[in-house]
């Protein structure tokens, strides 16, 4: 007998369904993309907390800046690398709010730096998400703050090199010296073990931003094949042999 | 009676702020108009209002907090002078163009670059022709005394909302320095959560209940033909508010046969410039734009059969004078006299320069 697919999708044969605070819009992210993947994290952590009507999400310019297709809740759409300091506007105004930022590395760690200092500075009680896959994805694959040394990018043909285009920015590092951050973790969702360390610091974080504790930052390290020139398994190697060394995972502040 | 106040015109600003019943100031130190913030943070209405009030790390920074705010459908403003407010142009661009209401203070100084910190009105282009990328425009109050400093903070928002679009004042150091008496209104009670949903809930982000889709503020629309559509949506409003909005004061203009044409401080000088020509006998009138954008083109294209000359007296090379030209499409000689960098003309320069080209 032939069986259609619609004969398998039936209630009875489901053993996993879609978060609802997910849309149902196909998402445009490449084959292997992180961003797929921290969405519905972000998803489920919102459903599991029943936030989503006090839950407001800015985007990003770059990839992820669509996000608002993809999350049932209220986003707003910063300009490039300024999503912080919109957060900062939206949780002093509206305090009972749960407010997060989305931002790649070019966004949160090159153009924004100002803005991503500052409001985890003043201990803006926002999460802030860190996706950090070393390069431009959207552009078409540029060198980012974030990109390795020797990492062939469009405007690194020859690879990154430090007398030319300085250090892989660790700015996590950073943002972890800051009085005003209460929690600064690093993950990965290359598997389903990193996607569940994930979604617990995502939910930490969360619940954080409303007991007026300061600020806490997610980064979390991400593929980008399409960037890489690499396939998802491909990506998802060259991370955990490149990546991780450099971008190690792990706490680097909870209180 | 209303209470009556002795008050620098920047002063004015933060207290008309308060008494309107603004939610949030967000701000950055330039000279000359750091007092805004300065009487702000002395007045802590986030003891009596709420109002939120924020020393930014940037002028990039404020505007930005401006657009947080706005998508809330929150009151929200920011002040700066010149340099900051270029600093703040790409930020104006995305609030117009997601249609955000708020307001924005530019106590402008000499330019270019750093320039001075002494009173100009070089920064008209980029307040009126938009300063930003792309075709969008703001509405521009000319304020030209502490009164209407205070006053047109909350006329500001009023239009802001009423419009969802940002309202510049574009004032100038010495409006901003001088100290008047301002009457005081009485205080604004700020919108409760509950009235900013039932006013704005239909596109501002005051969270996803379930009685509605989601509300994404956003100004990218890659699809041309939506966003061509975005754009004509946005022109429409401009030519709405070109219709119902222009707002300007005249002086002895009835029988006037030459007209002053000046904004904000300089129409102050313009009014004593008048009165010396009055008592000379030459009939001489001024039309004060309160609104630069949108600008009086009807009034003064009205006024064309009585008149033999225009001069636009600015503190700027000759900015405004562009769109005086545009109204008048060439059927009355229009001339400009302007001083740069801080110096201030004379009613007399101003008369003198009058009939230098009119009155020979």
């Amino acid at each position: 007998m032939i069986m259609d697919v619609k004969d398998i999708i039936k209630p009875e044969n489901l053993v996993y369904k879609k978060n609802k605070v997910l849309t149902n819009n196909v998402m445009h992210y490449c084959p292997g993309c992180s961003h797929g993947t921290v969405h519905k994290l972000i998803a489920e952590v919102i459903d599991e907390m029943g936030i989503q009507d006090k839950t407001i999400g800015i985007s990003p310019v770059g990839c992820a800046v669509f996000a608002y297709n993809y999350v049932d809740i209220d986003w707003q759409q910063a300009a490039h690398g300024r999503a912080p300091a919109l957060a900062t506007a939206i949780k002093r105004l509206c305090p009972d709010k749960y407010v997060f930022t989305y931002q790649g590395d070019g966004d949160l760690a090159s153009i924004g730096t100002a803005e991503i200092m500052h409001a985890c500075n003043r201990g803006e009680n926002i999460v802030v998400i860190f996706i950090n896959n070393a390069i431009y994805g959207m552009t078409g694959g540029q060198m980012a703050p974030t990109t390795l040394l020797g990492m062939v990018t469009s405007t690194t043909p020859y690879g990154r090199q430090a007398d030319l285009n300085g250090y892989p920015l660790k700015i996590t590092e950073l943002i972890a010296q800051l009085e005003g951050t209460c929690y600064v973790t690093r993950q990965s969702v290359q598997n389903a073990a990193a996607a569940r360390k994930t979604k617990k610091a995502l939910r930490k974080a969360f619940e954080n931003s409303n007991q007026s504790k300061g600020t806490s930052f997610v980064e979390v390290v991400s593929s980008c094949g399409s960037g890489w020139k690499l396939s998802p398994v491909q990506a998802n190697i060259w991370m955990e042999e490149n990546m991780f060394p450099y971008y190690p995972l792990g706490d680097l502040k909870d209180r | 009676m209303a209470e009556k106040v002795l008050k620098k015109g920047n002063e004015g600003i933060a207290l008309g702020a308060i008494h309107c019943g603004c939610d949030g100031y967000f701000g950055y130190p330039i000279t000359p108009q750091s007092e805004v913030m300065e009487t702000l943070m002395e007045e802590k209405p986030w003891e009596t209002t709420g109002m939120v009030v924020l020393q930014a790390e940037s002028e990039i920074a404020s505007i930005n907090m401006v657009h947080g705010g706005a998508c809330c459908g929150k009151k929200v403003m920011t002040s700066s002078s010149s340099p900051g407010l270029s600093l703040m142009c790409e930020g104006l661009s995305y609030l117009a163009a997601s249609e955000l209401p708020c307001v924005v203070v530019n106590v402008v100084r000499g330019g270019p670059g750093l320039g001075t910190i002494q009173p100009s009105q070089g920064d008209y282009y980029q307040a009126v022709k938009g300063g930003g990328h792309g075709d969008y425009k703001t509405i521009v109050l000319a304020p030209f005394s502490a009164q209407e400093m205070y006053d047109f903070v909350g006329l500001g928002f009023d239009l802001a909302f009423k419009y969802r679009i940002p309202v510049m004042m574009l004032t100038d150091g010495m409006i901003g320095q001088m100290m008047e008496k301002v009457e005081l209104r009485p205080q604004q009670a700020r919108l409760s959560d509950q009235e900013i949903v039932s006013r704005y809930g239909s596109w501002a982000t005051t969270g996803k209940t379930s009685d509605r889709p989601k509300n994404a503020v956003t100004s990218l629309a890659l699809e041309s033909k939506v966003h061509e559509a975005l754009n004509f949506k946005l022109q429409a409003k401009y030519a709405e508010i070109t219709e119902h909005e222009v707002r300007f004061e005249t002086l002895a203009c009835e029988d006037a046969e030459y007209l002053l044409v000046a904004y904000g401080s300089v129409a102050r000088i313009c009014e004593s410039a008048v009165e010396a020509a009055r008592a000379q006998g030459i009939k001489l009138g001024l039309l004060r734009p309160i609104t630069l954008f949108p600008f009086p083109n009807v009034e003064i294209q009205r006024m064309i059969p009585q008149l033999k000359g225009i001069l636009s007296v600015e503190l700027s090379a000759g900015q405004m004078v562009d769109d005086i030209r545009l109204a008048v499409e060439g059927k009355v000689p229009v001339h400009f006299y302007g001083r740069l960098g801080g110096m201030i003309p004379s009613p007399q320069e101003v008369l003198e320069a009058c009939k230098a080209h009119y009155i020979k």
